[in-house]
C-alpha cells in the first residue's frame, strides 16, 4: 500500500481528526505513509507531521491555497498522487476534507467510501468499516482498481505520536484549473470562544431545543458547573441566537468526545450526532421517547428536563460537597 | 435563468438493507428527500416572479417520479429522472457522471443540491458533479443571494462563518438551516401532474451500461456484520425518581 493522508490545518494547526487517520495509515504497517499539507506555513508543519507517522510530507504553499477551500486543493492532491503514485488516499471528515474527497473522486474516477470509522488489512486488502442505518449494521467496504479513497468519521482514531523520525518533504505546485480557483472567500467571521474550551473537557453538557428557551440554558451551565464540564449546544440553539456558536456542535460546529456527555433536550439529528457519537458515555434526557438520541445513549431518560435536571444538580452537588 | 436541484427519492420508514443486494432496500414506499426540500425552497425563493426557470433531476427507480412531482408541486417547472435498470447500485463515480451528464443537458446557471441524503447519510455527491461539470462549487450555505452573474454564500464551518462569491455557472449545496421549505398546496399537486416529466435511460445520455451501476462503481460492500456492542444500554421513564437513578449510573460508571 502506498498510502497518502490529507492533512487538514487551519490557523497553522494540524486538525486532531487528520492526524489521527495519520496515525492509524502508519499503524497498519504496510509500506511507508505520505502526508500532504496545503496552505500558509504549511512548510512548518511537516516536521509534526513526522510525529505522527509520516515518511515524507508533501507541502503546497501557493497563493491559490491561502484559503481553506476544496476545489484548489483538488488539483495539488492530483497532482501528489501522480507524481507520487499512491495507490491509496485518506482523509478525516470535516466541512472543507469531504469536498476535497469528493472532487478527487471525480476527478480520477476513483472510489470513495465515506463515514468509515475503521480500517484494516485483510490478506493485504484494504477493507473499511461503515456503520449504516443508524449503526445498526456495520458494513465491510471495498474498493475496486485504485487509487482508493477513505473519508472517515469525526474521532475514529485517537491523534498519538508514532514516534517518527523527521520526514522527507516535497513542494508540490499544480497546474490549477480554472473551475478550481473560481471561488472567492470575502468576509470571515471566525468564532468567539468564550469560558473552557469543550473540545479539551473531559465533561460536556449540551441543550438542545427542548430546553423551551434561552434563559432555561443556566439549567445546562448549572449541571455542566456541578460536574465540571462545560457546555455545548446544536446548532438549531446556536442559529435561534440561544448560545453562541464556539459552544456549537456537530457537524459544522466542534467534534468532541468527552469521558461524559450529558444531552438535555437535544433530539440527537445526524448533523449533531457526528459530532459527539465518539463520546465515552452518553445520557440523555428527551420528553420524546421516539427521539433518535435514545439509539445512541447509554443511558435514556425519558422525562421533562426541567423537573429532572435541577434536582439532579442538586444531588451532584451534595455528592461532591 | 435556470435552476436545475438535483433531488433524490428516499426509502420512508425504517431502513432496511438486502442481504442478497447488499444494498439498501428501495421496494417499499419512499420520498423526497427532505434535506433536498430545502434546496428545492431555495431555487423557488431565487424565483420569485422572475423568469427563472426551475427543474429538478434526479436518478432513481421509476418510483422517484413520485419525490420530482412534489418538488412539482411545491412550483418547479419541469422533471428530468434519468431511470435505468443498470444504473442500480451505482457509487459515487457512477452518480455523479449520470448526474452531470443529465445536468449538461440542462444548461443551468446554478445547481444546488440539499446537505446530505437520510438513507445513506451522504454527503459528498455536489463536489463530485461540480469537479465533473467543471464549476465552482460551495457547500453548507445558509445564506445564498444571486446577483450580477454571481453567487454570493454565507456558510457555516467548524471555524466560524464564511462569505464566498462564485461566478455562475456554479454549485451550491444548502444547508437544511437555509430555510422552511414550502408545504405544497392542493393547487400545486393538481397541477404537478400536468407539468413535463422526462424520463431517459443512459442511452439516451450516451452512457454506456458498463459505465454505470456496479459495472462502473469503483467501491464495493463486501460483508454486512453486527456493530460493536455498545455495551449495556439503558433506557427508563422518569417515575420521579430519574435524577437519583442518573446519579447511580454515574457512580456507577465513576464518572462523579
Amino acid at each position: 500500500m502506498a498510502a497518502l493522508v490529507f492533512l487538514e490545518q487551519h490557523g497553522g494547526e494540524l486538525q486532531k481528526g487528520s492526524l489521527g487517520v495519520l496515525a492509524k495509515a502508519a499503524s497498519l504497517g504496510d509500506g511507508d505513509v505520505a502526508a500532504v499539507i496545503a496552505g500558509e506555513g504549511a512548510r512548518a508543519l511537516a516536521a509534526e507531521a513526522g510525529k505522527f507517522g509520516a515518511a515524507k510530507v508533501w507541502t503546497c504553499e501557493s497563493a491559490e491555497v491561502a484559503q481553506p477551500l476544496p476545489q484548489p486543493r483538488v488539483d495539488v492532491l492530483a497532482q501528489v498522487v501522480e507524481e507520487g503514485g499512491y495507490d491509496t488516499v485518506l482523509f478525516a471528515n470535516s466541512v472543507l476534507a469531504a469536498d476535497v474527497a469528493a472532487g478527487l473522486a471525480a476527478r480520477l474516477d476513483a472510489g470513495l467510501n465515506w463515514d468509515l470509522a475503521d480500517i484494516e488489512l485483510q490478506d493485504g486488502e484494504l477493507v473499511g468499516k461503515r456503520p449504516a442505518l443508524q449503526d445498526s449494521v456495520y458494513a465491510a467496504v471495498g474498493w475496486s482498481g485504485t487509487p482508493r479513497l477513505a473519508l472517515f468519521r469525526a474521532g475514529s482514531f485517537d491523534a498519538t505520536p508514532a514516534g517518527g523520525g523527521e520526514p522527507e518533504v516535497a513542494e508540490v505546485s499544480p497546474a490549477y484549473r480554472e473551475h478550481s480557483t473560481a471561488v472567492k472567500l470575502v468576509g470571515q467571521d471566525a468564532a468567539e470562544s468564550s469560558g473552557p474550551s469543550i473540545e479539551d473537557a473531559d465533561i460536556i453538557v449540551a441543550g438542545g431545543r427542548g430546553l423551551g428557551s434561552p434563559d432555561n440554558f443556566t439549567l445546562a451551565e448549572e449541571l455542566a458547573k456541578a460536574l465540571g464540564g462545560a457546555v455545548g449546544a446544536t446548532r438549531a440553539v446556536v442559529d435561534a441566537g440561544w448560545y453562541p456558536y464556539s459552544a456549537q456542535i456537530g457537524q459544522t460546529g466542534k467534534t468532541v468526545s468527552p469521558k461524559l456527555y450529558v444531552a438535555l433536550g437535544i433530539s440527537g439529528a445526524i448533523q449533531h450526532k457526528v459530532g459527539m457519537q465518539s463520546s465515552g458515555t452518553i445520557v440523555a434526557i428527551n420528553k420524546d421517547a421516539n427521539a433518535p438520541i435514545f439509539e445512541f445513549s447509554d443511558l435514556g431518560v425519558v422525562g421533562d428536563v426541567h423537573a429532572i435536571v435541577p434536582k439532579l444538580t442538586e444531588l451532584i452537588r451534595a455528592r461532591r460537597a | 435563468m435556470r435552476i436545475a436541484v438535483c433531488v433524490k427519492h428516499v426509502p420512508e420508514g425504517p431502513s432496511r438493507i438486502d442481504p442478497s443486494t447488499k444494498r439498501l432496500d428501495r421496494s417499499g414506499e419512499g420520498s423526497l428527500n427532505h434535506f433536498d426540500a430545502n434546496a428545492v425552497e431555495e431555487a423557488l425563493r431565487i424565483k420569485g416572479e422572475s423568469g427563472t426557470e426551475v427543474v429538478v433531476v434526479s436518478l432513481g427507480p421509476q418510483k422517484a417520479l413520485d419525490s420530482l412531482r412534489k418538488a412539482l408541486a411545491m412550483g418547479a417547472d419541469r422533471a428530468v429522472l434519468v431511470f435505468d435498470d443498470a444504473a442500480e447500485g451505482s457509487d459515487l463515480v457512477v452518480t455523479s457522471r449520470v448526474l452531470a451528464t443529465a445536468l449538461e443537458r440542462e444548461e443551468p446557471d446554478l445547481v444546488l443540491f440539499g446537505q446530505q441524503a437520510s438513507d445513506a447519510d451522504g454527503a459528498v455527491l455536489w463536489a463530485a458533479v461540480a469537479e465533473r461539470l467543471g464549476r465552482p462549487v460551495i457547500s453548507q450555505a445558509m445564506e445564498l443571494s444571486v446577483e450580477g452573474g454571481s453567487a454570493r454564500v454565507k456558510r457555516q464551518t467548524e471555524f466560524g462563518y464564511d462569505t464566498l462569491e462564485a461566478p455562475l455557472p456554479a454549485v451550491v449545496a444548502v444547508s437544511d438551516a437555509i430555510n422552511e421549505p414550502r408545504y405544497p398546496s392542493l393547487k400545486g399537486i393538481m397541477g404537478a401532474k400536468k407539468k413535463p416529466q422526462e424520463i431517459l435511460s443512459l442511452a439516451d445520455l450516451g452512457i454506456a451500461e458498463g459505465d454505470a451501476g456496479e459495472a462502473g462503481s469503483r467501491t464495493t460492500v463486501l460483508a454486512l456484520g453486527d456493530p460493536p456492542a455498545r455495551g449495556d444500554a439503558r433506557k427508563i421513564e422518569d417515575d420521579g425518581n430519574a435524577a437519583q437513578a442518573i446519579v447511580d449510573f454515574l457512580a456507577e460508571k465513576r464518572l462523579v
